[in-house]
């Protein structure tokens, strides 16, 4: 074999959560994301691998589909790589087509439309490890032969898996495939199963059995509660430990280097009130961060969050929305970026726009450091009801008021919009799995990376072009007041206090919610900074506990819930919806609402007195 | 009878869908789904709030339909 030539080009097709990204995660050492659901992968991915006897293959991971007339946008980016119609690539070589072996009446009559294509085509039988747990035999031998294609048996999850796969691809390069004229794929599927699968129940005996209490009418929407309420509860509580080991860790490393830095005055401002202040008081937040993600992973994978989406259908429905919108939502507290971008696996364009329009309402993780903040500082730490952590019940009330305020928007664009024609569902319910450790320690690790990337990024270099915009120009001689009233960043926040002012925001707040349009985690460490320059020695907490009324403590915690505070959200919304117009819509109804709520939460808190 | 119509637990046959408009694209996503005439379904059961979406077997795999996409799915007793 020449070792010019182009690699192979080989495409992962398939019905969605046959383990299409698995395989690809599996063959090129990739992390795409795999969990348990349909519609995980919206874009075309590319990676490489070579086999063992070092042949080269460039391998793609496509949405999932279940047919190639497609019906939403994932879908169709499925179907134009397929017929080459993708803009700049080509047909791939060979389509290597995935069906999950526990699901092959339904996986297998897309593999019989894709064989139309008449392509070089493998069938790998994935999740033959599932398969052979719940006792289906599959008869590999008789499938090929009626198929006309090779085919494979496959385990994504488990090294090794793809074994029988890649010496497939190393035997030979499978012919274009030939299907038999016929019509009707749906009974060429019955007889394919009655020749070659045996199959003792429909379904996982298991899956009917949690299906029976997580679907329950009643018990299934308490449990929903439940779970909902215990991830906050655990946010709060478990985190407070190593927050405080961080804070701790920070404090005395910031001293240390402070103290190495004393002949140095502008420098050693600059590590102390800039970045230790600045990045410390962002870095503590980590754990919380980590904790709420490893209930997200472990939701993700285990098939709980399509049941959730069908308990609140109808809920959801009633607001202009889809059942289908709650797992975007729900990737939206991690981060809106990705909960815009999951969108694309909802069909209707109309419930994609409302969920994409809703999505920065649901409390982002970027968030969460500003909401601690507050809380931290001016709700007791106190157990209510027995159970509960006071901070914790506040924290979910906040989360709360977020979603509420979404289904208020999305009735009101559901109110407003002119096409009323109806809306589908059509939602596949997986079987059930149990996360493994090992792959949500590695999501666990991924997200800690992205978090200190950010921190190590743009946070620490809006801290320093903060600190500089907050030092310089010096102040005059003779000058009474903290040197930073004389700085730029000084003037801008005294001259935006004069907007704000309503609101019940200082100064201080609205130099920190300037560089919160970049990241909103760095609110934080602004108002951190900006108080070490003020002259201010305690920890940010204490500051804004002593410094500030619960008023306005209160007032930006309801900015926060609106605030359109983050850019890169917004030019993910420019590239999902292709328009300008759906960005300043977004953009001004985020920041009327938020200014709105800030105003009514002031004057409202001062009238009763905080 | 229509899917939506029968009884929670209880099994059927599609007979056909419907199309409710021109392509029906719910309808047409129903036949990919393997709604499709002699299919065997079952209501397996339904939504907490007025009884919808419903929780449909069909093949090995369970859907969750709404009431009105359930409608178009004409079903007889199974034979
Ligand atoms: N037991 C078992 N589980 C698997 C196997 N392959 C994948 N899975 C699981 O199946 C689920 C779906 O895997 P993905 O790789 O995300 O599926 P996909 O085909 O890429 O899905 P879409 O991107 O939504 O089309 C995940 O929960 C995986 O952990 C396998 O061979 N055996
Ligand atoms: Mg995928």
């Amino acid at each position: 074999m020449s070792e010019a030539a182009l690699p192979m080009r080989l495409a992962l097709v398939g019905s969605p959560n046959c383990g299409k990204t698995a395989l690809f995660n599996l063959l090129t050492g990739g992390r795409q994301k795999v969990a348990n659901y349909a519609g995980v992968t919206v874009e075309r991915k590319e990676g490489r691998f070579s086999t063992p006897s070092g042949r080269h293959y460039l391998l793609l991971d496509l949405p999932g589909a279940y047919s190639l007339d497609a019906a939403s946008p994932d879908e169709i980016i499925t179907r134009k790589v397929c017929l080459g119609e993708f803009p700049g690539e080509s047909v791939p070589d060979l389509i290597v087509c995935v069906a999950d072996a526990t699901n092959l009446r339904l996986h297998l009559r897309f593999v019989l439309e894709v064989r139309k294509l008449g392509r070089p085509m493998v069938l790998a039988l994935n999740m033959s490890d599932a398969a052979r747990r719940r006792g289906i035999r599959i008869d590999v031998d008789k499938l090929q032969a009626r198929l006309g294609i090779p085919v494979v048996e496959t385990v994504a999850v488990r090294h090794g898996g793809a074994a029988e796969l890649t010496r497939c691809l190393e035997r030979e390069v499978p012919a274009a495939a030939v299907a038999e004229d016929s019509s009707d794929l749906h009974s060429q599927v019955r007889e394919l199963i009655a020749e070659a699968v045996s199959m003792p129940r429909r379904t996982a005996e298991i899956d009917d059995a949690i299906d029976r209490i997580v679907l329950h009418p009643a018990l299934g929407l308490v449990l929903l509660a439940a779970i909902m309420f215990l991830i906050f509860q655990a946010v709060f509580s478990w985190a407070e430990p190593l927050m405080e080991a961080i804070e701790i860790g920070v404090a005395h490393l910031g001293t240390w280097v402070g103290g190495a830095l004393t002949s140095m005055p502008m420098l050693q401002s600059l590590v102390v009130d800039g970045i230790f202040a600045g990045i410390g008081s962002v870095l503590v937040f980590l754990p919380q961060i980590l904790i709420l993600f490893l209930f997200i992973l472990a939701l993700e994978e285990s098939g709980y969050l399509p049941r959730a989406a069908f308990l609140l259908d109808r809920l959801m429905l009633g607001a202009g929305l889809t059942g289908r919108s709650f797992i975007p939502l729900l990737s939206s507290f991690a981060c809106a970026i990705p909960g815009i971008m999951a969108t694309r696996s909802i069909q209707d364009p109309r419930d994609r726009l409302t969920t994409i329009l809703i999505a920065p309402l649901m409390t982002c993780s970027a968030r969460l450091p500003v909401y601690a903040l507050l809380i931290a500082a001016f709700i007791p730490q106190r157990t209510v009801a027995g159970i509960f952590n006071l901070q914790g019940v506040v924290l979910f009330s906040l989360y709360v008021a977020g979603i509420v305020s979404a289904l208020a928007v999305a009735w009101v664009i559901k109110l407003l919009r002119k096409d009323k024609s109806e809306h589908a569902l059509l939602m596949e319910l997986p079987s059930y799995r149990v996360p493994h450790v090992r792959d949500i320690a590695i999501g666990l690790w991924e997200r800690a990376n992205i978090f200190l990337k950010r921190v190590g990024g743009i946070i620490l270099s809006l801290t320093i072009i903060l600190w500089f915009l907050s030092t310089f120009p010096a102040p005059p001689a003779g000058a009474t007041e903290p040197a930073i009233n004389y700085s730029f960043a000084g003037q801008l926040g005294h001259l935006l206090h004069l907007v704000f002012a309503p609101l019940g925001f200082n100064w201080q707040i609205c130099i920190a919610l300037v560089p919160g349009l970049a990241a909103r985690e760095v609110a934080v460490s602004s108002l951190a900074t900006v108080y070490a320059l003020s002259g201010h020695e305690e920890g940010l907490q204490a500051i804004v506990a002593s410094q500030w009324t619960l008023a306005t403590a209160l007032s930006l915690l309801a900015w926060y819930v609106f605030a359109p505070m983050c850019i890169s959200t917004l030019a993910t919304v420019r590239r999902e919806t292709n328009s300008w117009r759906q960005v300043w819509i977004m953009a001004v109804y985020l920041f009327a609402l938020a200014y709105v709520a800030s105003l009514l939460t002031y004057q409202i808190a001062r009238v009763l007195g905080s | 009878m229509r899917l939506s119509e029968l009884d929670q637990g209880l099994s059927a046959v599609v007979q056909e869908v419907e199309d409710l408009t021109e392509k029906d694209p719910i309808s047409r996503r129903l036949r990919d789904y393997g709604f499709v005439s002699g299919e065997p379904v079952r209501l397996v059961g339904r939504g907490p709030i007025g009884a919808d979406p419903l929780l449909v077997q069909v093949g090995y795999t369970r859907f969750a339909l709404r009431r009105n996409e359930a409608a178009r799915i004409i079903v007889g007793e199974p034979a």
